[in-house]
């Protein structure tokens, strides 16, 4: 059960629409390591991990990724809205737009659809958190990547804050690999 | 200091964003140390921070989460201004 609240986790406020970064950050939507991946990954663990506490860290995370998800899409709506097909073609986002026009779908950077495949529920404890502290971090490096691409500030503030929760993310993952949380 | 009662509507929106990232964090810190007594006391007072911040917002501009719906001759909930919608709307 799930209830929603009609806000972004953090503000997403840009004012200068630019499809060629659009491209970019649209990966942390449906990319290998991007947010879909990461809420349908702990949300899909939880079902068989065999500590009560640690379940209810993988509900409380795979929920904030759902809200980092709706801020990446947010990202992505507001660089490429209102954007003319000649604007977006000099942008390199003609392929993309003769599929989706601007809507949002998933995929990675490079156009490869999302797919289950990027995550794993393995239905082992051990191996289903090292898993997670992977994927955090993997995500973490593709926001550095992202902010060493990408310049407007209206922009990076957001992308930074969602590197800043992959940080605290592995922390607690790897906190619930401890002794404390099995019992 | 302010008073959410006192706050416009994008400041009353902000304090919104900030109480509810403290509660999110310590939420999931707690689940990793549920015997933390700072942290339950940091729990306690942002997420009445929140509760009075979020009723505040849903008397004055409407809600954002259902359970601080009161609609009288309209249904406001679904006329709130989208999230995503973002700073040229």
């Amino acid at each position: 059960m799930w209830n929603y609240e009609r806000r972004l986790q953090y503000p997403v406020n840009i004012t200068r629409p630019n499809a060629k970064i659009a491209k970019i950050i649209m990966t942390q939507y449906g990319g290998p390591d991007g947010e879909i991946s990461a809420s349908m990954r702990y949300l899909s663990q939880r079902y068989s991990m065999p500590y009560r506490k640690v379940a209810g860290l993988l509900t409380d995370i795979g929920t904030e990724e759902l809200a980092h998800m709706e801020m990446i899409a947010a990202i992505v709506r507001q660089l490429t809205k209102g954007l003319s097909a000649d604007e977006l073609e000099a942008a390199g986002f003609a392929p993309y737009y003769v599929d989706h026009t601007a809507g949002i779908w998933p995929q990675a950077a490079g156009g490869i659809p999302f797919n289950a495949c990027e995550f794993q529920s393995k239905g082992d404890a051990i191996t289903d958190l090292f898993e997670d502290m992977a994927a955090e971090q993997k995500a973490r490096v593709t926001y550095d990547n992202i902010l060493r691409l990408v310049k407007d500030p209206e922009v990076c503030d957001p992308i930074r804050f969602l590197r800043q929760r992959e940080i605290v993310h592995f922390q607690r993952f790897g906190e619930a690999d401890r002794e404390d949380c099995s019992k | 200091m302010m008073t959410v009662n006192q706050m416009n509507q994008a400041q009353l929106l902000h304090w919104i964003d900030m109480v509810s990232f403290a509660v999110v964090d310590i939420t999931e810190y707690l689940d990793t140390h549920p015997q933390d007594e700072e942290a339950l006391k940091y729990f306690d007072h942002y997420i009445d921070l929140r509760r009075s911040a979020m009723r505040a917002y849903a008397d004055k501009y409407g809600p954002l989460t259902i359970d601080t719906a009161n609609p009288e001759n309209y249904w406001t909930w679904s006329a709130q201004p989208l999230p995503w919608e973002g700073g040229n709307c």
